[in-house]
């Protein structure tokens, strides 16, 4: 007579307060921000007891900029300097990196080889050009920032347009191979130097 | 026809809740996909620059970080408000980096030690000569990948 029992269901309403409490878990231990910033490299140290000599740029092929203590910018070529508004960094530094016009004032291009994905040979004219980044030990960050930022734009800006001319596309979206091809034809040369010992 | 409509006292029956764990559910797994557990408390307060060229920090655990900026609000009685340096869970000064890569460094496989990155993190409002001490500190211990983290901003 009692064969077919029912098996009672799991009452499972409280299926609900688990997740919740699950999720207020991670929403408290979890972080979402992906970290983002300007990568760069810094140069090795030279060795302590080697002789520290400047290395001899030519003052066509430097392009310094100068962030002061309350963030006016410098830039130019050693023979040129002008106070410059940050917003005109980044033309300034394609010109300087570009030298459309085969200026004798600015740097002069070495023709280099560079191989391309399919084993071609590709001629690029890579500039000499370095810029060089000083800053004072009052800079503020957020100044040198926006000027790292500044050149940054400047560097992405003609690697894309190189990229336009030589694959089609945008830097970002080419593929591994081609993007080391762009990034030989357009190496980042900013040097940050040590600051300067400027009296307050 | 008239279609009738029959008038009456009927309540309305409740809504089923059946399906709220699932959405629960829902929720919960996006947020265990697209975070990251909080691995150190933070010492210092800093706000990030913003900057509209950044690019996405690759491969997290090759990432070292280096916080500089205020002492936090609860610290600032014991050890004032000028900026400080924080490597893992403590204050440290510049002469303690070059230790604190080596321990850094030991702690990778021999293949990922040399694309190792250190992040350095500072408030906005930092000085260049904490930094620039900082930067000196890194090439000495040949630690010369380098991030300045920033936010991403849509630009002027």
């Amino acid at each position: 007579m009692a064969d077919k029992r029912k098996v009672p269901e799991v009452n499972s309403s409280s299926q609900a307060d688990i997740a919740f409490s699950l999720l207020i878990f991670f929403l408290v231990a979890t972080t979402m921000n992906t970290d983002t910033g300007l990568a760069r490299m810094l140069p090795p140290m030279p060795p302590e007891n080697q002789k520290q000599e400047d290395v001899k740029v030519k003052e066509r092929n430097l392009f310094l900029v100068l962030i002061s203590g309350n963030g006016a910018i410098m830039a130019g070529t050693p023979t040129d300097q002008q106070i410059i508004d940050l917003r005109q960094l980044t033309d300034k530094a394609k010109e300087f990196v570009l030298n459309p016009y085969d200026d004798a004032n600015l740097p002069e291009k070495k023709d280099e080889e560079i191989v391309m994905p399919d084993g071609s040979k590709w001629v690029y004219p890579v500039s000499q050009g370095v810029i060089s980044l000083q800053t004072t030990r009052d800079t503020g960050y957020q100044s040198y920032i926006q000027v790292q930022n500044e050149l940054t734009r400047a560097f992405n800006e003609i690697r894309d347009e190189v990229s336009e001319q030589k694959f089609g596309s945008k830097f970002a979206d080419l593929s591994e191979e081609q993007r080391s091809v762009i990034t030989k034809a357009i190496p980042l040369k900013i040097s940050e130097a040590e600051p300067r010992n400027i009296k307050k | 026809m008239a279609v009738m409509k029959k008038k009456g006292k009927k309540e309305l029956p409740a809504i089923s809740t059946s399906s709220l764990p699932d959405v629960i559910y829902m929720i919960l797994f996006f947020f265990m996909v697209s975070t990251s557990m909080r691995d150190q408390e933070l010492l210092v307060r800093y706000k990030l620059p913003e900057a509209t060229e950044v690019q996405k920090l690759e491969k997290k655990s090759l990432v070292s970080y280096i916080h500089i900026g205020q002492p936090s609000l609860s610290m600032q009685a014991k050890f004032g408000t000028a900026p400080r340096i924080q490597l893992n869970d403590s204050y440290k000064t510049t002469q303690d980096i070059l230790d604190f890569v080596a321990a850094e460094r030991d702690q990778l496989n021999e293949a990922d030690r040399a694309a190792m990155t250190i992040c350095m993190k500072a408030d906005v409002s930092t000085k260049m000569g904490i930094v620039t001490d900082v930067k000196q500190e890194l090439r000495r211990a040949n630690a010369l990948k380098i991030n300045y983290a920033a936010s991403k901003s849509l630009g002027y």
